[in-house]
């Protein structure tokens, strides 16, 4: 226990010091301590010059010798003192925050009383936060459908062996084994842009290996139907029960992944490609940008979409609601996939 | 500082709250990587169900789906990615074959 309290502390020592990762972590030589700038050694009080000195020479001497082991061991003293201060300070400001659930907190103001209170009437959907999130406030969830799939064109567009001329779809891999690294080579191909597969002779490209798992597959061909139904009933019942476009995609793109790795991509390639996810990504957007955007023309705020709400509790109900969850289930499930089929085969 | 309705339940409460922080300091204190991303999933895992317990299961569900499983799935693919797991038992098939 001590012994790993004080590895702890050399490493966090390290780390302020900068002196560069845990030697013992990467499989390198230890690193020696850089010399201290100041490596006289302090004059002894029995050598016959000491005795001459005045004190502040006395001192200046001393700091010459010692001021460097006293500025370390200072700089993490007041690094770990201001780490503690930080912390209390935090402690304190979380001590100050009013009591959860309290009806006098000042986050319970007109807008949640308005939204509690005519939510449901208004918006239609029983699950109020639906209501908040993609109908009062459906700009805000358009953004952050549109960062997921910027961040989805940028990984496909990092990691995407497709080159211009689609007939050459080469090797799906291009991550090149460098001693022990895996490098990211992309190479230019001649005025174009597009990113060919490093193929080097005598490298072999890390494709993962597809084992024949009967306990994968046997678990996955139990489970892949129930969390894909799972996710389609979360994002569909997104106004009704709690879920929603993200977290119903999220689901749904776990079941895909899952099924990718106990059948192979191939095998998904067959549902979703990379043309379905372009296609489902860009639609589902446009579509919410259009069913959304349309109500900043029409000057209402968010809500009048001349579809009727519905009644309260059925499943076409909440107006805009449902087509909305399940363009941003499309994007978000699309956009994840995605990621791991890049991140793993190179191409999706 | 947390919503309690009974007494068993706001032990698990606080149970569940010092899991959430010893998770939170062995997931920088682990040595191995795939350690650490294990740690993380299951603090995913308690933060999801504190989230239920705190009446949020809107959060308790995006928290579960991307938390413990869309996000632990990109860094187990991320140390595959850097042979951190995985590789001696490939080489130990390539041996056999």
């Amino acid at each position: 226990m001590i012994e790993k309290l004080t590895s702890l502390f050399k490493g966090f020592r390290d780390w302020v010091e900068g002196n560069g990762p845990r030697p013992e972590n990467e499989g390198m030589p230890p690193e020696a301590p850089p010399p201290l700038p100041f490596t006289l050694k302090p004059p002894t009080a029995h050598s016959a010059r000491f005795h001459e000195l005045t004190i502040r020479e006395r001192r200046r001497l001393w700091l010459e010798s010692y001021g460097g082991d006293l500025f370390s061991s200072l700089y993490v003293g007041i690094g770990i003192l201001a780490c503690v201060l930080f912390v209390f300070v935090l402690l304190a400001a979380v001590a100050e925050l009013p009591p959860f659930g309290d009806p006098g907190n000042p986050a319970n103001n007109e807008v949640v009383q308005r939204y509690v209170e005519r939510g449901g009437r208004e918006t239609g959907a029983q699950n109020i936060v639906a209501g908040m999130i993609l109908d009062y406030r459906a700009f805000d969830t358009f953004g952050e459908s549109v960062v997921l799939f910027t961040a989805a064109v940028c990984v496909l567009m990092l990691l995407s062996t497709v080159a211009d001329d689609s007939s050459s779809r080469t090797a799906p891999c291009r991550f090149v084994q460098n001693s022990g690294l895996t490098a990211l080579k992309p190479v230019q191909n001649s005025g174009l842009t597009a990113l060919k597969p490093v193929q080097n002779s005598g490298l072999t490209a890390l494709k993962p290996v597809q084992r024949d798992d009967a306990i994968l597959r046997g678990v996955a061909s139990l489970s892949i139907p129930i969390i894909l139904l799972l996710g389609c009933a979360v994002v569909v019942e997104g106004h009704l029960s709690p879920g929603g476009g993200f977290s119903g995609g999220a689901i749904l793109s776990a079941g895909l992944i899952l099924c990718a790795n106990a059948y192979g991509f191939d095998r998904v390639h067959r549902v979703f490609s990379e043309r379905t996810f372009v296609r489902s990504s860009s639609g589902a957007l446009l579509a919410y940008a259009v069913m959304k955007g349309w109500s900043f023309f029409s000057g209402a705020n968010h809500i009048e979409s001349g579809i009727p709400t519905g009644k309260v509790g059925n499943i076409l109900s909440g107006g805009l609601i449902l087509p909305l969850n399940i363009c941003v289930g499309l994007v978000v499930a699309g956009t994840l996939y995605s990621f791991y089929a890049l991140f793993s085969e190179g191409e999706i | 500082m947390v919503a309690s309705t009974g007494n068993s339940l706001f032990a698990v409460e606080w149970l569940l709250l010092i899991f959430l922080i010893v998770c939170a300091v062995f997931v920088s204190c682990a040595r191995d990587l795939l350690n650490a991303v294990v740690i993380f999933m299951s603090y995913s895992l308690i933060m999801a169900v504190i989230w239920v317990l705190l009446q949020a299961p809107d959060l308790a569900i995006t928290e579960a789906a991307v938390g413990a499983g869309v996000t632990s799935l990109l860094f187990f693919l991320a140390l595959r990615r850097v042979d951190r797991i995985g590789h001696s038992q490939e080489k130990k098939e390539e041996h056999h074959d």
